[in-house]
């Protein structure tokens, strides 16, 4: 591996100092909007406005987030910022949790029952993968319309919760859960509640997390579901409500309560994925393989 | 504590039968062992007793029921599994307390129990231990731990020592003889080891292709098999089988060999079985036909020589003292009428008459 | 297939329920409708529908709008696959080298997999806004025009940058991983025979990852087909002058904006063979490895 006139050693290391210094440029450039944004938010309008922006955060931040807080939002978007946030919340955790609950049971009927058209059932949820929302938003909003589902949290949520990646996932795990175990707790005495309650569930666990930060992630990040189904910006999520600020902006748009937002609305789901990061990476890997 | 009764018990998997109707009485206190090769349905009868597997035709009583439709738990079964099955989230405590729990016993009951049968398995340091924290032989004592506590009609076990090494095998085979002893519980085992099936039974099942061949004790199956499938399987090394012909009192062998035998067998062509370990060596005699060594393994107190029948190729497998073991090239002569003989049917291996040396 | 199961009939059913339910009313029953509305014809009021076979295909695919759509989202997609996947598998082995700090590193890598995509469109927009961008000035300084909202080849490279950077995380977790799963002996035989480092990567590493890479490949392409609405709706809305005006956001504009029923449901049923083809070709691959039982 050494080049002639190098000792192996050296030839190493100066790979690795490479190495480091390519990562280095990799984690400024993936890293540098999220910082720059998190900057922006730290400085008056009138710096914002008057580029470049200093590379150090500025000292406006107490009063560029109290005022977001307290209503700065509402005047630009028509709702608080603590709506928005409560919004996206129980979206993110109600399609996260949702979705935990229903792929668990399906899978489970699947994998420990036999029952007629088992895999017929199987491989209709499979084929969900292949209809992602954007393939079919004109008939789906219908839909919604008709079950009245518009501007409410049911429908927010609902469609977004059958997902044929977590049962998947989950099937695949409980494939791999040994036949004797199984055998075991039925001579034991567990029957179908019981063998989940106390033996499934606590072995599913580590699953459970990743899917869960995978999920999570997954609601806060929605764009096009709230989009089609909310008029009312009671209803909006931060994302979609950021959407708005700035596509009405014009020379009096309060830049920074913009950034400050920007910031809130990246800020919780980059904490569950760096705080999770164990289950998160594990469930990401292997969902997909 | 029951006895159970297998009647005519059929399995088949989409229309085909694989254990063709096998009838065994075991009665309470006994322990019975199902031995034969891999794929001949020992496994499965085991299983159609514990109620894991659905039985096709027939009838499984357990003490006064029939059970044939009733789930695993509600026969009073216990189980202990090839790998163990131990839940790998409780401590040995929790595992074997899990289906008192489910029984809905009192947590007094339960550690009473659990204490009882983890002081006779030598399992009190580790009750709080989770399974992948012991050996191997401490998660098969776990295993038979979380069978004892259940105190129940039978004890099933499914070839419990197979993942275990020789050593630790013997142990625990010894261990297994030892507990049946002391709580005297129904037993049937199941193992493709035939020294486990010997040492351990009160009574073998020996199976072949989903037929039990033989149902007795374990001398008995070695002394007078029902067939040479059974005279081939149990016994180390394998009985010598071969093709002979009864002519009046004289058997013709391989080669040509003619040897006169004292209690003959029905004139007509038969197939001949001699154990390596019955076989008696003669300087000559009528009785007596040349055999070849080809090759000899010493084991220490005894030594096999791998012979040929002079002028064939059948081969011949011969015990003979370790002390004084001959060499290759080395000629005897072996003596029928002085070694215990079987003979078979040769149409469908079964058992003729019982040949005593006189 | 499993040798033991719960002998219970009914209550697979009730588990089923309602993953079955949501998954009919909201996946199944629209797509339907998606294949009825793309061969029917409703009048200019809505009131009545005629069937009129495949016109609204013929119609769609003669379309020069749609034709442009098909070319935006072709490069667009090879530019944010390609770029993203390159990124990222450079970055995945220089992080092999690295003994310490990896953590470090990884966590630092992951954080744009959990922005929403029109947020990592509007934080590129921030940056390279052409009035206050604090990016967009130094190339205004060095005498380049640069101007995302008036100028279409502008508009293209923004939109790419920020759907490349927000998948770069997702192919370096995929590269990293693909990249441990290779035998260290490997490489050290490789050595043995005296092969350089960059020639061990090209006929070992990278041959030996092609399983990885190929299910990226899909991956990202999907990505940019479909996930990357929001990083168009939100920075670009398809212009200027329908320079980035992919497939997804017209069927949404056509449909939503405009209210052409039965040529959106025409382009969604395109869009779906497409997804179909995508996914089959996916899982034909993805059998060949992972064993389903």
């Amino acid at each position: 591996m050494a080049e002639p006139g190098q000792s192996p050693m050296a030839a190493r290391g100066l790979a690795r100092t490479m190495a480091h210094f390519w990562m280095i440029l990799g984690v400024i450039i993936v890293a540098f909007p999220i910082y720059y944004v998190f900057i922006a938010s730290t400085h008056s309008v009138q710096t914002i406005l008057r580029p470049p922006l200093p590379l150090l955060p500025g000292p406006e931040a107490a009063e560029n987030y109290s005022d977001a807080f307290s209503g700065g939002i509402g005047r630009i978007g028509g709702v608080s910022l603590w709506r928005l946030l409560g919004n996206t919340t129980l979206i993110a955790l109600g399609i996260a949790l949702g979705k935990i609950a229903i792929s668990m049971a399906s899978a489970y009927a699947i994998v420990f029952f036999r029952f007629p058209f088992r895999m017929a059932c199987f491989w209709l949820i499979f084929i969900t993968l292949m209809l992602p929302v954007e393939v079919r938003i004109q008939p789906t909003y219908k839909v919604m319309v008709d079950l009245g589902l518009i501007d409410t949290y049911a429908g927010l949520i609902l469609p977004l919760i059958a997902s044929a990646t977590a049962t998947l996932l989950f099937r695949q795990f409980f494939m791999t859960i040994p036949d004797e175990l199984l055998e075991a707790a039925r001579v034991d005495g567990a029957g179908p509640w019981r063998f989940f309650k106390d033996i499934l569930w606590p072995l599913s666990l580590t699953n459970v997390a990743a899917i869960f930060v995978i999920q999570f992630i997954y609601g806060w990040t929605q764009y096009l579901w709230p989009l089609l189904v909310t008029n009312s910006n009671e209803m909006n999520t931060i994302v979609i409500a950021l959407k708005k600020m700035i596509s009405f902006a014009d020379a009096d748009t309060p830049w920074n309560l913009v950034m400050v937002t920007s910031v809130l609305a990246i800020l919780p789901p980059i904490l569950v994925v760096v705080l999770m990061q164990r289950w998160f990476v594990k469930g990401l890997v292997e969902t997909e393989k | 504590m029951a006895r159970i009764e297998l009647q005519d018990v059929r399995k088949s998997y989409a229309g085909q039968e694989v254990i063709h109707g096998v009838t065994i009485d075991i009665a309470n206190g006994e322990f019975v062992v199902i031995v034969g090769p891999s794929g001949c349905g020992k496994s499965t009868l085991l299983r159609m007793v514990a109620g894991l597997e659905e039985i096709s035709a027939g009838t499984i009583r357990i003490g006064d029921r029939v059970v044939n439709t009733l789930e695993p738990r509600e026969r009073n079964i216990a189980m202990v599994f090839q790998n163990y099955a131990l839940y790998p989230h409780m401590s040995v405590r929790d595992n074997m307390a899990y289906g008192l729990k489910i029984a809905g016993l009192s947590k007094a009951d339960i550690d009473a129990a659990v204490a009882r049968a983890a002081s006779m398995l030598e399992l009190e340091p580790f009750l709080d231990r989770k399974p992948r924290a012991l050996s191997g032989g401490q998660r098969q004592r776990v295993a038979m731990g979380r069978a004892l506590v259940r105190e129940p009609a039978a004890f099933l076990l499914d070839e419990p020592l197979s993942n275990l090494d020789a050593k630790l095998r013997v142990q625990m085979r010894l261990q297994i003889k030892d507990l049946h002893l002391r709580t005297g519980q129904t037993t049937l085992y199941v193992t493709h080891d035939q020294v486990e099936a010997m040492t351990l039974a009160d009574r073998l099942v020996v199976m072949d292709r989903g037929i039990a061949q033989q149902i007795a004790t374990p001398h008995e199956v070695y002394t007078t098999p029902a067939n040479e499938f059974v005279a081939g399987f149990i016994g180390s090394p394998a009985m010598n089988i071969f093709d002979v012909r009864s002519e009046g009192g004289i058997l013709v062998l391989p080669g040509g060999h003619r040897v006169t035998v004292a209690d003959p067998p029905p004139d007509g062509d038969l197939r001949l079985g001699l154990r390596p370990e019955d076989v008696e060596t003669v300087s000559d005699g009528a009785d007596a036909f040349p055999v070849v060594i080809h090759s000899v393994e010493w084991l220490g107190a005894d030594a096999y020589g791998y012979c040929v029948i002079d002028n064939s190729d059948t081969q011949l497998t011969v015990r003979m003292p370790g002390n004084a073991p001959a060499a290759r090239g080395d000629r005897l002569k072996i003596s029928l009428s002085r070694s215990r003989l079987h003979f078979f049917s040769k149409e469908d291996g079964r058992r003729l008459k019982a040949q005593r040396a006189s | 297939m499993r040798r033991t199961v719960f002998p219970h009939k009914l209550l697979p059913w009730l588990l089923l329920a309602p993953q079955l339910a949501i998954t009919l009313i909201f996946f199944y029953w629209p797509a339907a409708q998606a294949f009825r509305q793309s061969v029917l014809k409703e009048d200019p009021f809505g009131l009545s529908s005629a069937f009129v076979g495949l016109a609204n295909f013929r119609k769609v695919l003669s379309d020069p709008a749609y034709l442009n759509a098909v070319q935006v989202t072709v490069v667009f997609s090879l530019l944010v696959a390609f770029s993203a996947l390159a990124i990222a598998l450079f970055l995945a082995v220089q992080a092999e080298k690295i003994i310490r700090g990896k953590g470090f590193y990884r966590t630092m890598m992951i954080w744009p997999y959990a922005v929403a995509p029109a947020i990592a469109g509007m934080l590129w927009l921030f940056m390279f806004n052409p009035s206050f961008g604090t990016l967009a000035w130094p190339l205004r300084q060095i005498g380049i025009n640069w101007n995302p909202l008036l100028d279409g080849d502008d508009a293209m490279i923004l939109v790419v940058a920020a759907a490349t950077w927000k998948q770069i995380s997702y192919n370096f977790l995929f590269f990293v991983a693909g990249l441990q799963a290779i035998p260290k002996s490997l490489l050290e035989a490789a050595a043995i025979d005296g092969a350089s480092r960059r020639h061990a990567f090209w006929t070992i590493v990278f041959p030996l990852l092609t399983p990885t890479t190929f299910f990226l490949l899909v991956v990202n392409t999907v990505y940019a087909l479909f996930d990357t609405f929001g990083i168009i709706h939100a920075v670009t809305g398809g212009g200027p002058g329908k320079s980035t005006e992919t497939l997804v956001y017209k069927v949404y504009n056509d449909g939503f904006v405009n209210l052409i029923m039965g040529d959106s449901a025409a382009q969604s049923v395109i869009l779906m063979v497409i997804v179909i083809a995508l996914t089959a070709f996916q899982f034909r691959f993805i059998e060949r490895r992972v064993h389903y039982g």
